[in-house]
Order: structure tokens, then sequence, then C-alpha cells
């Protein structure tokens, strides 16, 4: 008689999905962090017609080493976003792209590390001259 | 997605559509032009938006150096205003659209969708128009020795 036995490879393991549904909730999730940033943005951008005094009070608020590091999870979202979108863009426009779908994703992996490492670098150097000053 | 379909045939024969390759998109009207300025205003808003992070955080101290003075010489040239204008309308327009999208894959309620929805849309509208007319009417003469 067979033994049931109820270990955890009767069950598959944790379900990890496709790498697909990963690159799409990420968009999602830095695309409503860009907007709810670009709210704010662009009413700060916006005290600049109230004059010097108001414009560079609120710009002080944002100098200052915590600050940036916020700073530079936001361009670090912005640049995912846009080349996770051309991505989706290309494949959007070429459906027959879709076969390549691995070659593809593969790129825009090292397309995003390749700029997002030197993009971290340059603005951890500001974080710390910032920390220093 | 947000996507408008047309009901499967209900007989035994293939539809065509499961021979195509690709992601679906919406077949027609308003949402297809949204799905296309979404796709169009994302590969302008790549120069636009990437362009802005080099130069404003980037460059040299990045944020740190601008200042009144920065933003006053930066805005003398038409051409920056214009780009800072279209990043403002293209950034607004492509974010609340997004926005939408996401609530109507989440929010099934309809009262509460319209509510979000519309807030969102009045929050864009309004900065739009706040944007606009600072990028416009911005004039440094006003306060002199401040640049």
């Amino acid at each position: 008689m067979a033994t049931v036995r109820k270990n955890k490879s009767d069950y598959g393991g944790l379900y990890k999905g496709h790498p697909g549904q990963y690159s799409w909730i990420l968009h999602r999730i830095t695309g409503v962090a860009i907007i709810l940033f670009l709210f704010m943005h662009v009413v700060d951008t916006a005290l600049i017609g109230w004059g010097p005094e108001a414009y560079e009070r609120v710009l002080r608020a944002y100098q200052n080493p915590l600050i940036h590091l916020l700073e530079l999870g936001l361009v670090i979202a912005v640049l995912y976003h846009s080349i996770n979108g051309f991505k989706i863009t290309l494949i959007d426009f070429f459906p027959k792209l879709v076969s390549h779908i691995k070659g593809i994703s593969l790129a825009t992996a090292v397309v995003f590390a390749l700029t997002a490492i030197p993009t971290t670098v340059i603005m951890l150097k500001q974080t710390y001259d910032l920390w220093k000053a | 997605m947000a996507t408008t379909t047309t009901p499967r045939p209900t007989q035994n024969q293939p539809d065509p559509r499961d021979r195509r390759l690709g992601r679906e998109r919406p077949i027609g009207g308003g949402e297809l032009w949204l799905w296309l300025f979404m796709r169009i205003s994302g590969l302008i808003l790549m120069v636009l938006a990437l362009g802005h992070l080099v130069i404003m955080h980037l460059i040299g101290t990045g944020a740190e150096r601008i200042n009144f003075g920065f933003v006053a010489v930066r805005w003398a040239s038409p051409f920056w205003r214009t780009w800072d204008w279209m990043l403002l309308m293209l950034a607004l327009i492509h974010g609340i659209n997004g926005l939408r999208n996401i609530t109507l894959d989440y929010v099934t309620r309809p009262g509460l969708r319209l509510a979000i929805n519309m807030t969102s849309y009045v929050i864009g509208f309004t900065l739009m128009v706040l944007g606009t007319v600072i990028v416009v009417t911005f004039d440094p003469s006003r306060w002199p020795g401040a640049v």
C-alpha cells in the first residue's frame, strides 16, 4: 500500500508566478509613487511664482540627506517605469516580438541595471556630501 | 487592464484572436485612443522626464544647486519653458489615466470608483492650470536683485 506523504513537495512548493507578473506589479507601484510625488512637486515648483523667499524655503526643506535618499528612490522608480514602459510599448506595437519575450526582458533588466547602478553611486555620493556639509 | 472586449463566438469554431500573438488591447473608441496615448506619451516622457532628472538631479551637486536664480536663468529660455510645460501636461495626463486604469481594475463599487476618479481628475486639472499659469507668467524682474 502506498503511503500518502504530506511533504512540502506534494504541494509543489511556493507558487512563484511568471516573471511578467512582477514587472507588471512593479510598473503599477512605481507609477502610483511617481504620480503622487508629481502632485506635490507641481505645487512646490509653483511656489516660485510667489518669489524667491517662498520658493527657497520649500527647497531648503528638501535639501537634507534623508529626503535625498527618497529622491534616489524616485529617480530609480522613474528609470524602471521608463525602461519597462518602453518594453511594453515595443511588444504592443510589434506583437510578433512576444516570441522573443525572454530576450527582451533580459535586455530590459540589463539596461535597467546599467543605468540604475551609476545613478545610485552618483546620488549616494551627493547624499554623503550633504551629510558632511 | 481596462479593456473593452467583444463577446466570444458561441459556436465551436476557432476564435481568430486565439492565434494572434501579443497582449490584449482595447478594440476601439476612447479606450483605444487612451491606450495609444499612454504609449506615445510614454515614449516622449522618456526624453522629457529622464532628461529632466539628469539635468536637475544628477549633474554636479544635483538638486542642491537649484534656487530661484537657477530657475530664473533656465526659464529665460523659451525652450526650457516649453520642455517643462510639456513635461507637466504629459506626465499629469499619463499619470491620471494610469490611476484611472488601476481603479477600474481594483475598485468595483461604482460610487467609490467615481469618487476616486473625480478626485484625481480635479487634482490633475487644478495642477495643470496652476503649473501652466506659473510657467507662462513667471517673471523674475518682479523681484529685483533676487537673481
